[in-house]
């Protein structure tokens, strides 16, 4: 089911946490919500999921307009972060919540229900655990019934907010593949709210970067990582580095050198700040444009050494990623020049 | 130094970074005791000295058995009453933001703080037949002072607050999520309510019946007033137990109480057990 959300608007007592928001899903995507929190990223899945009403706009699913529906007309599946699970009420019968409250001929009969029950816990691997109660699960098991129960009732789309949030490193990276299993397997419509990068970008066929309650990207892992969009793209997703320039006759100037790269076009002159990310860095030896600094601190991260520079007479601190044996990094001037780089205007 | 062989099975102190076990466990045993272990014994003891024939004859009169039956039914029907509406003024005070809702919520601990016998004597006033309410409720044909339903509604103003009090905590602690997780599976708000939220309120509210009810049963400064005490009627087991006692008819005086006694460890052992079994399954 393709999902529209157009040009939506929703105050929490005035306050705006979503300002005019407008987002296609096309049907069998699996989209992320990416933000900070406060970015409105649980607002707008709750909005999809009829759970909140906007203030203005409407969301359509499909072609009909779903924003006057209740949260029970709109059919679909919603998995929280806390699992949100019924206490009371077996595994099987939770998964079997959905269609048991079903009226008249559209709930199947009893014997169907357990055995579409057991159909999902072999689905999301848990086979055997019909008669347990979900205090007798891990949180890991207890999010795959949660993700059962919300497929059992064959939702419209799935909503996922924070999924593997509660769970530890481990569990989560295997359930983030297994969802992805599940998704491929199933072609459910799917949107899920995280606020871990990595988690979306490598989940997700595309990926919605929200903050402060708008939309600032929305692209596949590449694009929001080789060519963001703003800066605040450019800062949240992976490192960054940024440094005031300016742009003169079509070149960019870091004080009053040229550092060797031409501007776009049909960049204006003037100021700007140059955003570039630490590793898409070409190391240099004379300097007749580039950039260079003196070393003000380096560190081993994992595989690289990052290597903290100052620059010009400000002492603007850039950080710049350089392989572990370089021998750049036991020198105390390093001149380099960004490969992959961005404009944009002074912050 | 030697370590102490692994022990299998059921150990009477766990080892702990706490200290003060055996201090701490000695004086609640100790404090029980007297509290509580004694004076109950001593009656156990004195209907005891009755002999089982004489014991039996209070037992069946047909006095202590009407009274009893006044004394329980009355309090079971005031505990079930309280069951409905303490819940629903739980609900109203964890769900509802309203001017006022602190006057009330404050109002609800009343019965705990007012003397019964005031208590007794408004209630009295207010459903007598020329009270107002008792006024209203005469060409209905509706007798509510002097009657059993007047024992019921005593109770039922006595009773209110144990139940209010055991649920409200645990309805707060409901997660709005399941809620929410219910009506996206489809459930309207009456399935909600029956289906999710109940469920999971049943431990509390059996509680709060139980407690209501307990209190019920041994209430007396209310009841005697409102109740008219008519023997075989409207005269509760606390009541008979008095009128013994004034008669200096102590054994059975304690026979009666130690029937008491017996019924209501009876039903709070069975309440009990419906916790734990429920504990054992949800928790």
């Amino acid at each position: 089911m393709e999902v529209r959300v157009a040009n939506v608007r929703k105050e929490f007592e005035r306050f705006p946490a979503l300002h005019d928001v407008s987002l296609d899903i096309k049907s069998g995507e699996l989209i992320a919500l990416l933000g900070p929190s406060g970015s409105g990223k649980t607002t707008l899945l709750r909005l999809i999921a009829g759970l909140e009403r906007p203030t203005r706009g409407n969301i359509f699913f499909g072609d009909e307009d779903a924003s006057h529906k209740s949260i029970q007309e709109r059919n679909v599946g919603f998995v929280f972060q806390h699992y949100a699970l019924f206490r009371h009420m077996t595994v099987a019968d939770n998964i079997g919540f959905g269609l048991k409250v079903r009226h008249g001929s559209s709930r199947p009969p009893a014997q169907e229900i357990r055995r579409r029950a057991s159909e999902l816990l072999d689905l999301v691997q848990l086979s055997g655990l019909e008669k347990r109660y979900p205090a007798q699960l891990s949180g890991g098991q207890r999010q795959r019934v949660a993700l059962a129960r919300a497929m059992a009732i064959e939702p419209k789309v799935l909503l996922l907010d924070e999924p593997f949030g509660a769970l530890d490193a481990q569990v989560r990276r295997e359930l983030r593949r297994w969802l992805r299993e599940i998704h491929d397997a199933t072609g459910h419509t799917t949107v899920f709210v995280t606020h871990d990068q990595e988690e979306a970008l490598e989940l997700a066929d595309r990926v919605v970067v929200m903050s402060q309650g708008r939309i600032e990207q929305v692209g596949t892992a590449d694009d929001i990582y080789d060519a963001p969009n703003s800066p605040f793209v450019y800062g949240f997703i992976g490192e960054s580095s940024s440094l005031p320039v300016k742009v003169e006759n079509g070149e960019i100037w870091l004080a009053d050198r040229p550092i060797g790269l031409a501007a776009p076009p049909n960049e204006p002159s003037g100021e700007a700040t140059l955003y570039f990310r630490p590793h898409h860095v070409e190391l240099l030896d004379g300097c007749s444009g580039c950039i260079a600094g003196t070393v003000a601190a380096s560190r081993r991260v994992a595989g690289t050494r990052r290597v903290e520079l100052e620059i010009g007479g400000e002492r603007q601190r850039v950080e710049i990623e350089l392989p572990v044996d370089h021998p750049a990094a036991q020198k105390s001037r390093v001149a380099f020049r960004p490969g992959r780089w961005k404009l944009f205007p002074p912050a | 130094m030697t370590t102490a062989p692994a022990q299998a099975g059921w150990r009477f102190k766990q080892p702990s970074v706490i200290p003060g076990f055996g201090l701490t466990l000695g004086f609640s045993l100790a404090y029980l005791t007297l509290i509580i272990l004694i004076p109950l014994s001593g009656l156990l003891w004195r209907s005891a000295a009755l002999g089982w024939p004489e014991f039996w004859a209070i037992a069946t009169d047909r006095r202590t058995i009407n009274a009893l039956r006044i004394s329980f039914g009355t309090a079971f029907l005031a505990a079930a009453v309280n069951v409905v509406f303490g819940t629903l003024v739980a609900w109203v005070l964890v769900r509802y933001r309203f001017p006022g809702r602190r006057i009330v919520d404050a109002m609800v601990d009343l019965p705990f703080a007012l003397p019964t016998a005031v208590a007794g004597i408004a209630l009295t006033t207010l459903y007598a037949p020329n009270g107002w309410i008792g006024k209203l409720l005469m060409p209905l044909g509706i007798k509510v002072a002097y009657t059993p339903l007047g024992i019921v509604i005593a109770l039922v103003f006595i009773g209110l607050p144990f139940v209010v009090r055991t649920v409200q905590p645990i309805m707060e602690e409901i997660d709005r999520e399941v809620e929410e997780a219910a009506a996206t599976l489809g459930a309207n708000r009456l399935q909600i309510i029956t289906r999710v939220l109940f469920p999971g309120l049943a431990p509390a509210i059996v509680t709060g019946f139980a407690l209501a009810f307990a209190r019920g049963v041994g209430e007396y400064g209310s009841v005697i007033f409102i109740a008219g005490n008519l023997p075989y009627k409207s005269e509760i087991a606390p009541l008979l137990i008095v009128i013994r006692l004034e008669e200096y008819n102590y054994p059975a005086a304690t026979a009666i109480a130690a029937i008491m006694l017996a019924l209501s460890f009876i039903m709070l052992l069975v309440v009990n057990l419906v916790q734990t079994w429920s504990r054992k399954r949800y928790a």
